[in-house]
């Protein structure tokens, strides 16, 4: 199939989804526009509520073993090597070695040129292999460069790919530029025969993007572009992930969901370093999305150093008695 | 069963010390009744009683007046001012000291959620506290008149729905200004009154500046009309508040009266949708829907009403009944049998008027007073479910088409407490708020309080002010006032 074919696939399902016959920016920026608007005080003051949510004893070790399952085990530095991305593939495949009935995490996430070498490490183990592309985090490289750069990551064995979105294009209101950006990479995640197509995560950059309208119009852009998740940030912006920007998100996808009845999964990413703050994400996705939402193939945990702060909390639960950052290994 | 079954969180009761029975704070100390007798406070979620309580007589109203006054013209009103804001400083630390206690404490006898009454009632109490021992030695630059000078001493009687935050809106005012207080907790909710007698000791607060009498109506009664108080504060039901109108009538009694409300909920077109939600929510749902101000009514833009609908319903179905200890808990217990019985009767009405009522899947415990969070949809404003108070968790949906339908729906109701108007645009804020008469009005969020802002009513909500610097013009004399 052409690359042609599949945007215009997706063009077609846009106008149908807007109710118009030529897909126009005009025609996205009417129907973006038109989505109920958040008051930010509101949705602070409800994520806020949402995290006094108070998760003990069973609550508590279930949601710890399935943060620890919902993990995208993050290494994205200029530092990489081969050696450290397998490392931290073992890592992934057997959080803790002491602790055998642990859960491995849902993927590693590197740069594009460690995908082999992450692909053979976790082979077998049902740890995906998840790539930044699209010249990440900047997004700013033209078409050619990011289309390349995914089909390179996709070639290489990647099952996810993470990319970013044209900041600058949605800020200057060019949403159709963006559509149509996400919908050729999308084109480009895609295998010949009967391999499966890598999964899309659409990174929004919510710290960029600074307003929760625009999170929520840039959610519907993404999804409506065919994103399979859609993920907040890079880790390389700051502020990343925030539970009220997570919350926006959660409501995007559900609301997504009522309007086409198609799932999209929902990616905090950036930021997220204790257990606590991450139940406290899954309390969001439960109260806010619906228990659906609760499972590795809809939502995911972009971090590195979560992980550990999980093992010492199921630590804590097993035993009573807080180990220490010597318990568990740093790779 | 859910996928992510949170566990029980319950808040520990231990650091709560009940004695098994009370008696009457006068003069500094516990005292025992003249001649009154006693009845139970129980917890309205388990029906278990919690302590035994002192009905003040006459007699104890007359003992307990006659303290405040000694205490106004031998202490309080002698002290300066910054050493009345020393005292209210020293009880607002006490109250953040001991916050978990009252908290704990609030939600046993009253049954509100604890999460509730750690994060709004007890905080907030001290904070008017906080707020007004500022005021004490600044009273002559608060433009409240020339030469502000306080009335002597203060009848208050206050309502259930918050024991432990009116009687801080009603005692903070009053002693920062100079006057001394005899107050009254509800019969159903005595017990953090109780302690903050106890913070009062702790506080080392001169002896009859703060009295605190238990009892029911004829208690009430017996304050209101005694002929030493000088002013009375009243906070409750509007039927009462027009009695305690007349029987101060003709008197030289001063009157403060916080009544009902029958607010309306405002959600236009173009409000933000997620948070008019959530507004509504918190509008009638927070306290069980016991909330004077509460957003009974609900006006939603006919355009959006369905969609509005489903969400709404969609929220309700995650709200948490149950124990008021658990921390998880969203919506506690009716406060008594009685209005629970009010409730299920308004409700009944609202049936047979042919409105249409839902409420979402969810147990309610055995034991102890429980009302599911309700809607009626398909309300009209003839119903009596759109007019009378319910205060309780039940919500009345109607429609409008235009703004003005919208003012004019929203004013037509004996009362005038409090609105809430949603909508993204802030012109249609500004001119909605010109138009509704109503005390409060509130755009794009509902039931927030703060210490500096004034909060009372039109209409049969009653007249005077409480927060803020109106709040302080209650409480005191100016210019050529005797």
């Amino acid at each position: 199939m052409s690359s042609q074919t599949v945007t215009a696939e997706a063009t077609e399902r846009a106008r149908d989804i807007l109710g118009v016959t030529r897909l126009t920016n005009q025609a996205l920026s009417g129907w973006l526009h038109g989505l109920p608007g958040v008051d930010e005080v509101g949705a602070d003051a409800r994520a806020a509520t949402l995290g006094t949510r108070s998760i003990k004893t069973t609550a508590k070790a279930w949601a710890i073993d399935t943060a620890i399952s919902m993990i995208d085990l993050t290494t994205l530095e200029g530092a990489d090597t081969a050696g450290k991305v397998r490392s931290l593939c073992t890592k992934a495949r057997t959080p803790d070695p002491a602790h055998l009935d642990t859960p491995r995490v849902a993927a590693v996430c590197v740069y594009n040129d460690m995908v082999a070498v992450a692909r053979e490490a976790v082979a077998g183990t049902g740890v995906n292999v998840a790539a930044v592309s699209t010249a990440f985090p900047s997004g700013r490289a033209s078409i050619a460069v990011k289309l390349a750069d995914t089909r390179d990551a996709v070639e290489a064995g990647a099952d996810e790919i993470d990319m970013v979105i044209d900041r600058g294009a949605f800020l200057s209101g060019r949403y159709l530029h963006v559509f149509e950006e996400i919908a050729q990479v999308r084109q480009a995640c895609r295998r010949d025969g009967d391999a499966p197509d890598a999964h899309l995560k659409v990174i929004l950059e919510t710290g960029e993007l600074v307003t929760y309208d625009n999170v929520r119009r840039a959610s519907w852009l993404a999804m409506l572009a065919g994103a399979d998740f859609i993920k907040t940030s890079t880790g390389k912006v700051s502020p990343a992930a925030t539970l009220p920007v997570t919350m926006i998100m959660l409501e995007a996808v559900r609301d997504w969901r009522a309007l086409t009845g198609e799932m999209v999964g929902v990616k905090p990413a950036g930021g997220i370093r204790s257990s606590k703050d991450a139940i406290r994400h899954l309390v969001v996705v439960n109260e806010v999305a619906g228990e659906e939402w609760l499972t590795p193939q809809w939502f995911r945990f972009g971090a590195s150093s979560l992980l550990n702060d999980l093992l010492l909390q199921r630590h804590k639960l097993a035993t009573g008695a807080y180990s220490g950052p010597d318990y568990v290994t740093i790779d | 069963m859910p996928t992510f079954e949170y566990a029980p969180a319950p808040e520990s009761r231990s650091v709560v010390d009940l004695a098994s029975s009370y008696g009457l704070f006068i003069d500094g100390e516990f005292r025992d009744s003249d001649g009154g007798s006693v009845f139970k406070s129980i917890s309205p979620a388990t029906e278990e009683v919690l302590a035994e309580v002192t009905e003040a007589s006459a007699a104890d109203v007359d003992r307990a007046v006659a303290a405040a006054r000694r205490a106004y013209e031998r202490t309080w009103s002698r002290l300066s001012g910054t050493d009345r804001g020393k005292y209210l400083f020293r009880i607002a630390r006490i109250l953040q000291e001991r916050s978990r206690e009252f908290a704990v404490l609030e939600s046993l006898d009253n049954g509100k959620p604890i999460r509730e009454s750690r994060d709004v009632d007890v905080p907030m109490a001290a904070a008017w506290f906080f707020y007004h021992a500022g005021w004490a030695d600044k009273l002559e630059f608060a433009s409240l008149g020339e030469n502000p000078r306080p009335h002597g001493v203060v009848g208050q009687v206050i309502p259930w729905n918050f024991p432990l935050l009116m009687l801080a809106w009603k005692i903070a005012p009053a002693l920062a200004t100079g006057n001394t207080v005899v107050l009254k907790p509800a019969e159903t909710t005595p017990l953090t009154a109780l302690l903050f007698a106890e913070v009062c000791q702790q506080a080392e607060l001169p002896p009859g500046v703060v009295n605190i009498v238990t009892g029911a109506g004829a208690t009430g009664q017996a304050i209101v009309e005694h002929g030493g108080v000088d002013k009375v504060a009243f906070t409750g039901s509007t039927a009462v508040g027009k009695q305690i109108a007349r029987s101060i009538a003709g008197t030289r009694t001063k009157a403060t009266l916080e009544l009902g409300g029958k607010a309306a909920n405002i959600v236009f077109d173009d409000a933000p949708v997620d948070q008019a939600v959530e507004g509504i929510v918190n509008g009638i749902f927070f306290n069980q829907g016991h909330v004077c101000c509460a957003g009974s009514r609900l006006l939603v833009q006919e355009s959006v009403a369905e969609e509005v609908e489903e969400r709404l319903k969609r929220r309700l179905a995650t709200l948490r009944v149950g124990d008021p200890l658990d921390k998880n808990t969203d919506v506690g217990a009716i406060n008594s049998r009685a209005q629970l019985d009010r409730i299920t009767e308004l409700v009944e009405v609202g049936e047979a008027e042919g409105a249409t009522r839902w409420s979402p899947e969810c147990e309610l415990p055995a034991n102890g007073f429980w009302f599911r969070p309700t809607v009626f949809t398909g309300v009209s404003q003839t119903h009596r479910i759109a007019q009378e108070e319910i205060f309780g968790p039940v919500l009345s949906v109607l429609t409008f088409r235009t703004p003005q339908e919208a003012v004019a729906k929203a004013n037509n109701t004996p009362y005038g407490l409090s609105a809430g108007i949603w909508t993204d645009k802030g012109s249609r804020i500004l001119w909605m708020a010109d138009q509704l008469r109503a005390g409060v009005v509130w755009a794009n969020t509902f039931n927030k309080f703060d210490p500096t802002s004034p909060f009372g009513g039109y209409k049969e909500s009653g007249y005077g002010r409480e927060g803020g610097r109106h709040g302080l013009g209650a409480y005191v004399r100016t210019g050529a006032d005797g």
